[in-house]
């Protein structure tokens, strides 16, 4: 049985007759019900994982959970139990005593530190900022050609208020020596086999001095969920996520670049404008990845929506990029022909999502092609054709919604 | 030993509590992808799982041979997967003809 959402063919759910075959599985993780990414072999189920709702399931081992779309349109701050989930090494803790964790500080700097959530809390100014988080590889599923990976839809994002410290106060106590280059960020999850590269990451110094970097023990008003970096995660507004180090343990100041697999090999960007190459070929001339591109989605209709002619919709989604804050969104009702200027909503500050809606009349009826388009303070916007590079990272193509107008 | 069955559960109770007083467990649910069937599913079952789900396979795009081929060498040397040389052709082979797609030919 085919039951159609309300999401149209975007993302329908539908009921596997799988009863059966669930019987004979035991202690399963989810329900029959799967969600189909619009891409091939996008199928996948839904799954419920303790602190959370059913999520999308892209991989149980480590957990990889992909928000479903539909959450983008119930508000603009991403609930803590749709909040996505991405793990690179399956040897993930799942049980931590607050009381007992600390955060440790060495390195290069003159007095190493070890502290408690307390003295975090009650030692340093207490700093709130609403940031979204984004994966490197989010939406990497519409890449084509396609590139190997994690098969994301556009879900594996999320906007939270996230309360912590910064990461220039911590390591200002600390006192960095005259020769420190970068920051190494280590966390409680780990490899399974000892000869797997440890998940670990850098910031230049000058970026993790730069005030906006944060160490956060909260996201919107509640501990951290264990899937989400429990106890204690870094906050790099405006970064992709890869650097948003989870169960963040261990901070080294170091007087070189960090050369490991996680900065050296992967997580690495074609240095070029737009991080992009010609589709299906390959380039040495690498950076690591850094700051989001901008990126601006419908949330209100999905592929499929039928829209009444001649009467008014309410059209209206979000748009983000990496810290300079959205201008204007432009949305299109007649496949980019002609653009207008969308209203924006609450500006919660440079990092999160912007809300952003219009009164749209469809004219004529028949098959449309809905899309949007975001600009930022420095003039950034989004390509009309999607860019490619081989790892799949950095999407931000105008995205299209095909809506029926009856 | 002789011991008072109900001061001892009692003492018991307050230790069990003070220790996990803040502590956050979590449990992972059982993993549910399958392998699908085939010459070399075996070794796939033998090499691939020790680190990741079988999902981490099974949501791959459809890809022709090299594209497996090359992941089993990025599994292999970059992140120490213990398969042994003469292994590589089955699995991949294996990985190919299970979940790849045919080479597409040359124009």
């Amino acid at each position: 049985m085919h039951l159609r959402s309300s999401l149209g063919r975007r993302q329908f759910l539908r009921q596997a007759s799988l009863a059966g075959a669930a019987a004979l599985l035991g202690n399963r993780a989810f329900g029959a019900d799967t969600i189909t990414l619009p891409f091939a072999n996008g199928e996948r189920p839904l799954a419920k994982f303790p602190q959370k709702r059913p999520l999308i399931l892209q991989t149980s081992r480590p957990p990889q959970l992909e928000t479903p779309f539909s959450v983008f349109n119930e508000s603009i701050i991403t609930p803590n139990d749709a909040f996505f989930v991405r793990y690179h090494l399956a040897n993930i803790p799942t049980s931590i005593d607050p009381d007992k964790f600390r955060l440790e500080i060495k390195g290069r700097i003159k007095t190493p530190l070890n502290l408690s959530l307390e003295a975090l809390r009650h030692d340093f100014e207490n700093v709130e900022v609403v940031a979204v988080n984004q994966c490197s590889g989010n939406s990497r599923g519409f890449f084509v050609p396609r590139v190997g990976g994690g098969q994301s839809g556009n879900g594996a994002m999320g906007n939270a208020k996230w309360l912590g410290v910064r990461l220039k106060d911590v390591l200002e106590k600390a006192g960095l020596q005259a020769n420190a280059k970068q920051v190494t960020c280590n966390g409680l999850d780990g490899p399974v086999l000892p000869q797997t590269p440890d998940f670990v990451k850098a910031l230049d110094i000058d970026h993790a001095l730069d005030g906006d970097v944060m160490l956060a023990f909260e996201m919107n008003g509640a501990p951290l969920p264990m899937l989400n970096g429990f106890p204690l995660r870094l906050v790099v507004p405006g970064y992709y996520g890869t650097y948003w180090v989870k169960h963040l343990n261990e901070l080294t100041v170091i007087p070189e670049v960090l050369d490991n697999f996680w900065m050296t090999t992967g997580y690495r960007i074609p240095n070029t404008p737009g991080a992009c190459i010609e589709p299906g070929t390959k380039t040495t001339n690498t950076v690591p990845i850094n700051r989001f591109n901008v990126r601006s989605f419908i949330t209100s209709h999905a592929d499929g929506a039928q829209v009444a002619a001649k009467q008014v919709a309410h059209v209206r989604g979000i748009a983000f990029d990496g810290g300079s804050g959205i201008r204007e969104v432009l949305f299109s009702g007649d496949g980019g022909k002609s653009w207008q200027s969308a209203e924006l909503g609450d500006d919660l500050g440079r990092f999160s999502f912007r809300e952003w809606k219009l009164a749209y009349t469809p004219p004529v009826t028949g098959a449309a092609e809905w899309k949007c388009r975001a600009i930022n303070r420095v003039g950034q916007s989004q390509p009309m054709e999607p860019l490619w590079n081989p790892a799949g990272y950095m999407r931000n193509v105008v995205e299209t919604v095909k809506v029926t107008i009856a | 030993m002789k011991t008072r069955p109900a001061l001892f559960l009692a003492a018991l109770t307050v230790l069990v509590t003070t220790a996990l007083a803040g502590e956050v467990t979590i449990q992972l649910p059982t993993e549910t992808a399958t392998l699908r069937p085939g010459k070399g599913v075996e070794l796939a079952q033998a090499n691939c799982f020790s680190c990741h789900s079988v999902d981490y396979i099974k949501t791959q795009p459809p890809m022709p041979r090299k594209f497996w081929e090359a992941e089993v060498k990025k599994m292999r040397e970059k992140y120490g997967a213990p398969t042994t040389e003469d292994a590589i052709p089955t699995l991949v082979d294996y990985l190919a003809t299970t979940y790849g797609v045919p080479d597409a030919k040359k124009p």
